[in-house]
């Protein structure tokens, strides 16, 4: 609530007296007044409110405060990235569980975002059935509830995989598949190892710094370099030669049938790819339609021009349309990655283990202590929302038209 | 679906936040809305399961029932809220239920630090493990390495991690929010092994495909005594369902029965005279009619009456009286003496 002042109206300037009445009618002072008004009154009820809760809770008999954090948790999780056992805290526990939330939320944005895009290009394609097929796509998904096809996923397709003695096996000694997950080979390292992560970062670099000397040289002469296939012959032959090197420095661990299931190896569970593949396919379906409406919100004439100046149909798309695109485009689909982070939520409804289900309901349920409980969840999807938006404005910043 | 959950937490929230605790006279609340709100199991036949009618009947049940006897005369004058084991105890503290009668196991933490206060033990159980036949097992000290589905937010889980820890067993744990959706996954093979308390398992057990696949280890890792749970801080409340425990298995053991208990009325046993009303003011005592008792056993029936009709071994669930015999029977039923 801004209220503009009238600095050269009547009463305002010099010698105009009456300063105290004329304080009282000045429109930024009152303006200022009313605000200070809010802002102590939103203090003195949100104080009321805790003071109010902690002596209920106290007077209930309830126990308070954050020390349950440090208290041994007792219980096991199904699948964790990090090491952890019975015996961590709930703190370590709410950690391995928020993990779990941020690995299923960037593999998901990443996929996500790839698949939209392509959706979305499908959806203006010339050819009918391309089309079709991605509006059919489109219509269906982004129409059916999310925690539906969570539900899909998980009790009507996963669920029918064999057990792990009639597994499903990889041709070629892959890994194999079951009602239990996926389990792949996964490489032991032995001494030497570290070049090969070496070798992939300095893969990295050399390619930008190959991208931004042909850019300045395209700039300077007008010649091309193919940069983008060097850059990539760059990240994938260094760590490539790095392991030649070091005489291929780890054997692979492959997953074998002992007791009840499938040991050794890397694992991955039904439940992640089950909310893994509805939240990538569902928030696709929603990319997909902001990708068409970022390239139709581009004038035609741009296309033209370009086809006129000798541009390819892929070139022109690449170099022209999308990136004028991408202008309207971020906006909106910063919102859809937050809502993809936020949906993994739901994963409380099946068993994978994250933040709603291994804290918001195990830890909240052993230790009672439901306020502090939601409060820090509440807390942790709020910031790693404004996280998200952070970054993603950062980016739209630096793709902003930039005017001269 | 999962809309309760965030209610209920929000609306302890809410209810902690804005108001004064309903702690003090339930017993009024309860009298002036005419019926008791009583919290139990989302359907765990035997316990608190309810028909194509929406009629519930188990002996979680049969409790709630026998303190709205108690108090208005009529077992019907209950409600009953289905609850999920993570939901049981922000609905009590927040006021939604006057009593949650829903297996729920008594421990020292649960006890104090939740603002509850569980009143009795209306079934001692412990925690075992249900496995496939055809896995060829038969002890849960052969588990080692095994996928255990089970509930979250719950005693179960607890104990399962420490006996696998105890015997230095590897498992993966796999949880859910409701019972349903543990039998399900068992049942689809996502488990190699269900674990819950052993009446548990004898009731989800029909729910399977095909029940007689499976079989219950011998081993029972925990004691998981099931009772109802009052809030904290209202003690006429907690002795009123209390009593009505105690006066359910006092009545096995002097043989009063719901068929015998009008003729009961004219006993000479200063017992039966006692908890009957026709002497003393046990009901005044705790703020009833003297003939409470009388109420609870003619519409409800004692205690041995309800375990034979919900869970005994003429039922589908087939428990024997075990543990839950009258202490007179070498059991660990006891009622606390009416005088």
């Amino acid at each position: 609530m801004t209220v503009t002042s009238h600095d050269t109206g009547p009463g305002a300037g010099p010698g105009a007296g009456k300063a105290r009445s004329s304080l009282l009618y000045d429109p930024k002072v009152r303006a200022l007044f009313f605000q200070g008004l809010v802002l102590v009154s939103v203090v003195v009820i949100g104080w009321i409110i805790i003071q109010n809760t902690v002596t209920n809770m106290a007077a209930a008999g309830l126990a308070s405060g954050f020390g349950f954090l440090e208290t041994t948790a007792g219980f096991g999780v199904t699948w964790t990235l990090i090491p952890y056992s019975e015996e961590s805290s709930y703190g370590y526990a709410f950690v391995v569980a928020l993990l779990n939330t941020l690995l299923v939320s960037a593999i998901g944005i990443v996929l996500t975002t790839l698949l939209g895009f392509f959706i979305g290009i499908m959806r203006l394609s010339k050819n009918w059935l391309v089309a079709r097929m991605a509006w059919v796509y489109i219509e269906t998904l982004r129409n059916i509830p999310l925690l539906l096809q969570i539900f899909f996923w998980y009790f009507a397709v996963l669920r029918n995989l064999p057990s792990p003695r009639d597994s499903f096996v990889i041709p070629f000694g892959l890994g194999v598949i079951n009602i239990r997950g996926l389990y792949l080979p996964s490489p032991t390292m032995e001494p030497g190892f570290s070049l090969i992560p070496i070798g992939f970062v300095l893969g990295l670099i050399g390619a930008y710094g190959l991208r931004r000397w042909s850019k300045r040289r395209q700039a300077r002469t007008g010649q091309q370099f193919p940069d983008v296939l060097a850059g990539l012959g760059l990240i994938i032959g260094l760590p490539v030669l790095a392991a030649l090197a070091a005489g291929v420095p780890f054997t692979w661990s492959y997953p074998e049938l002992r007791g009840f299931n499938f040991v050794g190896g890397f694992s991955v569970i039904p439940e992640f790819v089950a909310l893994l593949l509805a939240l990538t396919l569902y928030t696709a379906a929603f990319i997909a339609e902001i990708v068409r409406a970022g390239i139709q919100a581009v004038s035609h004439g741009q296309t033209e021009a370009a086809h006129s100046l000798g541009l390819s149909h892929s070139k022109t798309l690449r170099l022209v349309v999308v990136p004028q695109a991408l202008r309207v485009i971020v906006p909106p689909l910063i919102s859809q990655y937050l809502n993809l982070f936020k949906n993994s939520s739901l994963a409380a409804a099946i068993a994978y283990p994250e933040l709603m289900l291994i804290f918001g309901g195990v830890v909240l349920n052993q230790t009672g202590q439901a306020i502090e409980v939601l409060a820090i969840v509440m807390a942790v999807y709020l910031t790693i929302s404004l996280l998200i938006s952070l970054v993603m404005n950062i980016y739209n910043r630096s793709i902003m038209l930039v005017e001269r | 679906m999962k809309s309760l959950k965030y209610l209920v937490a929000g609306a302890a929230t809410a209810i902690l936040a804005f108001t004064g605790v309903a702690s003090a006279a339930t017993l009024d609340d309860v009298r002036a809305k005419g019926h008791v709100q009583c919290g139990v199991s989302q359907g765990l036949p035997g316990f608190s399961n309810p028909d194509e009618n929406n009629n519930w009947s188990g002996i979680d049940v049969d409790l709630c029932r026998a303190v709205a006897a108690a108090i208005f005369d009529d077992p019907n004058a209950v409600r009953f809220t289905p609850l999920s084991a993570k939901e049981r105890f922000t609905a009590l503290q927040s006021g939604e239920v006057d009593i949650l009668s829903r297996n729920t196991t008594w421990t020292q933490s649960r006890d104090t630090q939740l603002g509850l206060d569980f009143v009795g033990v209306n079934y001692y159980d412990g925690q075992g493990f249900m496995v496939r036949k055809d896995l060829g097992v038969t002890s849960a000290f052969e588990l080692d390495g095994a996928s255990v589905c089970t509930n979250l937010g719950t005693t179960t889980e607890l104990n399962m991690a420490d006996f696998f820890r105890a015997n230095n067993m590897a498992y993966t744990p796999v949880l859910f929010e409701k019972a349903d959706e543990v039998v399900a996954a068992y049942d689809a093979g996502r488990c190699d092994a269900y674990t819950t308390d052993r009446s548990g398992l004898a009731a989800q057990r029909i729910k399977l495909s095909n029940p007689d696949d499976h079989v219950v280890l011998p081993e029972i890792i925990s004691k998981e005594p099931l009772g109802p749970v009052v809030r904290h801080g209202d003690n006429q409340w907690g002795d009123i369902v209390r009593w009505t425990l105690y006066a359910m298995i006092e009545a096995e053991e002097l043989g009063v029965t719901s068929d015998n208990v009008g003729a009961m009325m004219s006993s000479d046993n200063p017992n039966i005279k006692r908890l009957l009303g026709s002497e003393g003011a046990l009901g005044e005592n705790l703020g009833l009619t003297n003939d409470w008792a009388a109420r609870i056993i003619l519409h409800v029936g004692n205690y041995g009456e309800s375990y034979e009709a919900n869970v005994g071994p003429a039922t589908t669930l087939g428990l024997e009286r075990g543990a839950n015999a009258l202490w007179s029977s070498g059991g660990l039923m006891y009622a606390m003496p009416m005088r």
